[in-house]
């Protein structure tokens, strides 16, 4: 019995609470929000800067994915943390600055200019103008090719051969 | 000579190649070494009253180990850790619970013994963050005046530890 009358009372409540949005309800259904996606962050301006800074940088679980690509966990509490810093108004340089004091030039995927890295940036310049070399060098011992001496005799039976008739 | 000149060129580079396909890409350099070592303050595993911070530690060598109850890395390294501590042949080990459930890393510890002096709890990985964490384990040798003197990724064992830290421990006199 006593059953009955919550069930009947529930039937009561969902249908007092369902008919106002029912009767506001359009014939056909027009959904006055464009079906997009909503963004799942607060600030689209922060998002963008996130993004582009993150693909800039190294995810340190799975080195040789970029952060704004990554799965890792810690990659999203980094960039969760990248997002803090520029809520609180750092600049990217700043940014950068947090995380390489923290995590080195290795997180750059664009290490900087200085003594350590002299090699790797101006390196494959030297091994090409190597190359550049090797390769004139080739040319012209090809082109000072000293053809073997002759002598006269030799030169005369060339002659006769030319002139022989098959 | 000059025709063995283009062997001798690629037997270096093949040379430089073995080396790089030896090198172990995690071990990263810690910006850290020779560096002050990061402050915080976390509460304590098992006791969330109490809270630790670095200057604790202030005045005697200490080590961080930075682990969780999931790792199972960890637990490998855990055994060598119970060794250590119970022998006293090592510096003071202090255990960050690197974001994973304060529960499960005091039932751990309950049950398979607790090496460290003080578990700090860094349930949201921050402080993972500001000490240049990129997974479990990781253990900090920091000197008597607050200096991070050595890092090391990766499990220890018995070679690493005769290899890497008691050659820096005893260089530092603990």
């Amino acid at each position: 019995m006593t059953f009955r009358l919550i069930q009947q009372g529930f039937l009561t409540a969902f249908l007092a609470l369902s008919l106002p949005a029912l009767a506001n309800e359009p014939a056909i259904a027009t959904p006055t929000v464009p079906s997009i996606a909503q963004p799942l962050f607060a600030d689209v301006a922060i998002e963008t800067r996130l993004t582009d800074l993150s693909r800039e940088l190294r995810c340190v679980v799975c080195q040789n994915e970029a952060l704004s690509d990554s799965p890792a966990e810690l990659a999203t509490d980094m960039r969760q943390e990248i997002r803090d810093l520029m809520t609180a108004g750092k600049t990217d340089q700043e940014v950068l600055e947090f995380l390489t004091s923290r995590y080195g030039d290795f997180v750059l995927f664009r290490p900087p200019f200085k003594p350590v890295t002299y090699l790797l940036w101006v390196g494959p310049f030297v091994f090409l103008g190597f190359g550049v070399v090797v390769w004139f060098m080739a040319l012209r011992s090809r082109r000072t090719f000293q053809s073997a001496p002759v002598n006269s005799a030799q030169l005369a039976a060339a002659a006769r051969l030319l002139e022989e008739k098959p | 000579m000059k025709r063995w000149l283009p062997l001798v060129f690629f037997m270096v580079l093949v040379g430089f190649f073995a080396k790089g396909l030896f090198l172990n890409p995690r071990e990263v350099p810690s910006p850290f070494i020779g560096k002050a070592a990061p402050t915080f303050s976390l509460p304590v595993v098992g006791d969330a009253q109490k809270a630790f911070s670095p200057a604790d530690m202030k005045g005697q060598v200490w080590m961080l180990n930075v682990w969780a109850p999931w790792c199972v890395s960890c637990k490998v390294e855990h055994k060598l850790l119970m060794a250590l501590a119970e022998s006293r042949t090592a510096p003071p080990i202090v255990g960050l619970n690197w974001k994973d459930k304060t529960r499960e890393a005091q039932e751990l510890l309950a049950r398979t013994g607790n090496p460290y002096v003080a578990v700090p709890d860094d349930l949201s990985g921050r402080v993972g963050i500001d000490w240049g964490v990129t997974g479990t384990p990781e253990t900090y040798v920091i000197d008597r005046e607050g200096i991070v003197r050595l890092k090391h990724v990766g499990p220890i064992d018995m070679d690493i530890w005769q290899n890497k830290f008691v050659p820096k421990l005893k260089e530092l006199g603990a």
